[in-house]
């Protein structure tokens, strides 16, 4: 008992020590991390004199339900997937955000009206729209280069090893539109047994050829290495490592998964106060136009839109980049977060035992 | 005579003045036998309490932690703590009973309740554990029910899904009803129940588990073939030479063993990627064209590669130590009475090195099967153990009750061969460097 | 070594390929930890030897990784290099942060595990000590037990630790050790510990407890025995028991990876997110100071061996 007792004592000790002026955003590293640094977190840092700790994972919602599970919150604010965001509003491990807090537009619009559809839930705020992408290396294929998600799964003609994610959303949509389903029938198809069975048999075709990645900044290395020579990878990393470090990649826009990106604040967050003040601050019009800035993602506030510009560098115009644009947007597969706010965990299931069996 | 029955210490006084007329006494006249026992048992507290801290903090901050992990593979209650009414009455019927109105009732109830409370999720997930395909199911009717359900309740039920009906969905309800189950323990052997409660095989392509511990023994068990057949010459390398070179060279095992882990399979890494330096070297001598690259990393190769080099030392040092208390004038003496040098080794040297042999391959084994770190970075998705199955679960699906059954089974197995290990080798007797 | 007059012309080249198999397998063992070196001063940021390498033109190679170390995660890493730049680097810079983090925790956890540990080894080789084997396993087990199983025992075990107590009826409130150092510093003294257990034992095996005995007699009280006659023997073991606790603590990652909060990433932690988010040569920078880190350490716990053996009289030098 004397033990328990001392330990309670330290315990406590450490419970009390902890500091208030500072906020943990747990984000998706990388290229897009660094963005949301530049873009956020310093200009937050220099107002509010509340210090920033960026903490990377390969998809902060897995962590975010961990922690509030296991009742251990060390985030405060969370980027998730608007599926996501869903299911663990659902499973109330989401505080909920009132779109009146947020600041209006400076025309004087209501946050409400300003932000795309779907960007506001009951438990998340959209910060950006971003897609998934196929990108190949350019001095893989000199003479003959991949146009279509076809292609990506066309081994014979485009040789080298493909780049995969290690989950089933951004992998079972590939699979099917390479296979011929059109972009608007795929979560139709995606949603009988059939079809699910059709999306694993066309991906078997490349099994043994996939190097699986889970971090966003790995395809961009592995395509960099020549570990691979086509892969999908999150548009902005490729913008990223295209324009910014120079690489020889080019960008297939075919088959792209385009998707929000939304900031969430688990219930039991150690610095709840902090956590809203940083998620207002960062989506606002002027933060949201800055970030796209850095990276090739779109804003979620239309008035955003207007303030996007140029890259950092001040002479690559943006818009051709960005996924949104009508000529990227044509054959684009859109996130249908209730179908996998739903499924996700099934569809989870059976990738890991189709992927471990070989 | 009395007090004897009460004195165990008596009796064994009164036997022993069988021989001596009178009991042996100290100098103060108590029995010695008495008195030396008292002093024995003081001697043992003494050590006893020596231990004791270090004891309390391994079982405070190891062993119950553990355990209370371990719980979670038969005990979960996500469906029984947030559905009540229908858990009531499952409870009440017997196996097989059809869904009367009342069971219709409770479940309605029970559904709008648990989205109401932000917890369908949890009873979704939990059903999904031994039905997979129906967390969907509750969600979404929760999303529909939440604010509220009007009788009659078994077809507005139906109505928003058909699949309420299914016989096997209510065998599974009745299943997880209770929260002590042994399903996981059945899962994590590829092995489900049926709609009658019969144990049978899953699907096809959901059968891993056992695959992927037959390959965490297969792999671990080559891994030790392959450190013993690179370990067993350089450990009697080591042995026979004088002791000023041999301390030299120890040092060239004994600095990967010191090395971290993580900078070992850095290295790995450089050295085994497509575009690495070995690939490259091979290039340039000509082996291979440009365009055949070996893939020796993201696969089981790399596994294999990695993990043999990291626990090398692991088998050399035993090896070694006992290689070198093998005294070799019974080689000679072999070899002086008309023995090749293959039989002199064979049978005279080899048989000496076994303890030496057996403590190593025992424990890289053990360290082999429970291998996290090494196969996560370079062993692509052919090269996975058991254990990142288990971290998967941890973090990833967060299954935790699967992931606490697949550990028990792993822990079960390596506390049978560290049991093994002990009685053959002696935990007292594990060297380092 | 050498061959014997007597040896057969097969059994001479047996001998020789002997000795060049032995070279290949210490080839094996000790390339992958020399190799990373050049390539740390790589001038591209690739992973294999450039032409200008090859050709040893100075142009090639570069310390620019060993720079990003430092200027990694600062405020303003492009500012002059005066003394506020390196406050700026001590304060903010990732990796700095992580040795820092790294070094408070291994230290900690060291005394923990030492002390708790000798204290031990002590009872443990006494002739008296009950259930001696079953004790000396489970104290041992940290080391056999898989750590992804430990990892996540102490995963739940610290995000509430008065969870135990609720089956005494009690419900004490008593916050978490998950993501606190404290958590960190606690489970890593117990993957500490079975090393320290071993080095230790292994030390008072030739402990003369005889000694301790002529101490008594001669009127020394128990802590005067301990500190003028038992210490100063098996202090080289303690010594070694405590780089060995240290060393695991510095090269843990799985334990940090489920137990650690954003303040307490250390090296290994830092490194992980390096390997799987972009092997830059930074990570074969951090490799190759740890590798001299390892060498600066088995350095010294050879010489602590070799002072024991001889205090103790073992060694036939």
């Amino acid at each position: 008992m004397k033990t328990t007792l001392i330990m309670s004592t330290a315990l406590a000790g450490i419970a009390f020590g902890a500091s208030a002026q500072e906020v943990n955003v747990v984000s998706w590293g990388g290229a897009y991390e660094a963005s949301q640094v530049e873009a956020y977190n310093k200009p937050f840092a220099e107002e509010t004199g509340i210090k920033v700790n960026m903490i990377a994972a390969d998809n902060p919602a897995t962590p975010l339900r961990a922690q509030v599970e296991a009742g251990n919150v060390t985030g405060d604010v969370f980027d998730v997937e608007v599926s996501d965001a869903i299911r663990l509003c659902d499973e109330g491990a989401l505080v909920e955000i009132d779109p009146d807090m947020l600041p209006a537009a400076p025309d004087g619009t209501a946050a409400a009206d300003d932000f795309v559809d779907g960007a506001l839930l009951d438990c998340a705020v959209a910060n950006i729209v971003w897609g998934t992408v196929i990108s190949y290396n350019t001095t893989k294929f000199t003479d003959n280069a991949p146009t279509s998600a076809v292609d990506f799964f066309d081994t014979e003609t485009f040789p080298g090893k493909r780049g995969l994610p290690k989950n089933p959303k951004r992998t079972l949509y590939l699979a099917l539109i390479a296979d011929g389903v059109p972009a608007a029938e795929v979560y139709d198809v995606l949603g009988t047994d059939e079809g699910v069975q059709r999306a694993f048999d066309k991906l078997d075709t490349i099994k043994d050829d996939v190097v699986w990645w889970e971090a966003g900044a790995q395809p961009v290395q592995l395509l960099a290495d020549g570990e691979v020579s086509m892969t999908t990878a999150y548009n902005g990393r490729i913008f990223d490592a295209m324009v910014g470090e120079g690489q020889p990649f080019e960008v297939i826009w075919d088959g792209q998964y385009m998707d929000l990106d939304m900031f969430v604040i688990p219930v039991d967050a150690p610095n709840p106060e902090a956590a809203m003040e940083y998620l207002k601050f960062a989506t606002d019009t002027q933060r949201l136009a800055d970030q796209a800035q850095y990276i090739s993602y779109g804003p979620a506030r239309k008035s955003s839109a207007e303030l996007v510009g140029m890259y950092k560098d001040g002479k690559t115009e943006m818009a051709p980049h960005m996924p949104t644009s009508p000529e990227n947007l044509e054959s684009a597969v859109l996130d249908d977060p209730e179908f996998w706010a739903d499924h996700a965990a099934e569809l989870s299931e059976r990738f890991n035992s189709w992927l471990a069996s070989s | 005579m009395a007090n004897t029955a009460l004195d165990p210490h008596a009796a064994i006084t009164t036997t022993a003045s069988g021989v001596a007329t009178q009991p042996l006494t100290t100098a103060d006249g108590k029995p010695l036998v008495r008195a030396l026992a008292r002093s024995q048992s003081r001697a043992r507290r003494k050590a006893f309490l020596l231990v004791l801290p270090l004891l309390a903090f391994i079982v405070i901050t190891f062993v119950v932690p553990i355990g209370q992990m371990l719980q979670r593979s038969f005990h979960n209650d996500g469906f029984s703590a947030n559905m009540p009414n229908i858990s009531a009455w499952f409870a009440q019927t017997e196996r097989g009973t059809q869904p009367d109105d009342a069971a219709w009732q409770a479940l309605a109830a029970d559904l709008q309740a648990s989205a109401e409370a932000r917890n369908i999720g949890v009873v979704g997930t939990r059903v999904n554990y031994d039905m997979p395909g129906t967390r969907s199911l509750f969600t979404s009717t929760g999303r529909k029910v939440r604010k509220g359900i009007e009788p009659p309740y078994r077809e507005t039920l139906l109505e928003i899904d058909e699949e309420w009906a299914d016989p096997q969905l209510w065998a599974t309800m009745r299943e997880v009803s209770t929260p002590y189950t042994a399903n996981f323990y059945l899962a994590s052997v590829d092995r489900t129940r049926d709609a009658d409660g019969n144990i049978q095989q899953v699907d096809e392509n959901q059968r891993v588990y056992l695959m992927l511990f037959w390959r965490t023994f297969w792999l671990s068990g080559l891994i030790t073939a392959l450190t013993f057949v690179l370990g067993f010459p350089i450990a009697h390398l080591l042995a026979t030479l004088p002791m000023r070179k041999s301390n030299l060279l120890m040092i060239l095992v004994l600095l990967p063993f010191w090395t971290s882990l993580l900078v070992r399979t850095t290295s790995w890494m450089v050295l085994l990627q497509q575009q690495g330096v070995i690939n490259d070297i091979l290039v340039w001598l000509g082996v291979i064209g440009g365009g055949q690259r070996l893939q020796m990393i993201y696969n089981q190769a790399g596994t294999i590669i990695a993990m043999t080099h990291i626990l090398l030392p692991f088998m050399i040092l035993p090896l070694y130590s006992v290689m070198r208390t093998i005294n070799p004038s019974y080689v000679r003496a072999a070899r002086s009475l008309g023995a090749t040098s293959w039989t002199a080794f064979r049978r005279i040297y080899f048989p000496q090195t076994l303890p030496g042999l057996g403590a190593g391959a025992m424990l890289v084994f053990i360290l082999a099967v429970g291998y996290y770190i090494t196969p996560a970075l370079v062993g692509g998705s052919s090269g996975q153990l058991i254990s990142n199955m288990i971290a998967q679960h941890m973090t990833s699906t967060l299954n935790w009750s699967m992931a606490a059954a697949l550990a028990a089974l792993l822990l079960g197995a390596v506390l049978v061969l560290y049991w093994l290990y002990d009685r053959l080798v002696g935990v007292d007797n594990l060297k380092l460097g | 070594m050498a061959v014997p007059s007597y040896a057969t012309p097969l059994e001479r080249v047996w001998h020789y390929a002997y000795v060049a198999i032995c070279v290949a397998i210490f080839f094996f063992l000790i390339a992958p930890i020399i190799v990373i070196m050049p390539l740390s001063f790589n001038a591209e940021p690739y992973f294999t030897f450039t032409e200008k390498m090859l050709s040893f033109d100075p142009e090639g190679y570069s310390t620019r990784w060993y720079d990003s170390l430092l200027t990694f995660g600062m405020q303003a890493p492009d500012a002059a290099r005066d003394m506020s730049w390196w406050a700026d680097a001590w304060a903010n810079a990732k990796w700095v942060k992580a040795a820092k983090n790294s070094i408070i925790i291994g230290v900690c956890s060291t005394i923990v595990a030492t002390s708790l540990g000798t204290l031990a080894a002590l009872g443990l080789s006494r002739p008296e000590m009950p259930f001696r084997r079953t004790i000396m396993a489970i104290l041992i087990s940290p080391m056999i037990v898989p750590l992804i199983i430990t990892a996540t025992g102490m995963f739940f075990f610290y995000s509430n630790p008065c969870e135990l107590l609720t089956i005494f009826g009690l419900n004490p409130q008593c916050g978490k050790l998950a993501g606190s150092y404290l958590g960190v510093i606690l489970a890593h003294a117990t993957l500490g510990i079975p090393f320290v257990i071993i080095t230790v034992t292994a030390t008072l095996v030739g402990f003369d407890q005889s000694l301790n005995r002529a101490a008594a007699s001669l009127g020394a009280n128990p802590r005067v025995t301990f500190f003028r006659v038992t210490m100063p023997l098996i202090l080289p073991g303690v010594v070694s028991g405590a780089l060995f606790a240290f060393v695991t603590s510095f090269d843990e990652v799985v334990a940090v990876l489920f137990i650690a909060g954003p303040e307490q990433q250390t090296i290994p932690r830092q490194m992980w997110n390096g390997i799987r988010e972009q092997i830059s040569p930074a990570i074969l920078a951090v490799a190759t100071l740890l590798v001299i880190f390892s060498i600066a350490l088995l350095t010294t716990v050879e010489l602590l061996r070799r002072r024991s053996e001889r205090i103790r009289g073992l060694s036939p030098q």
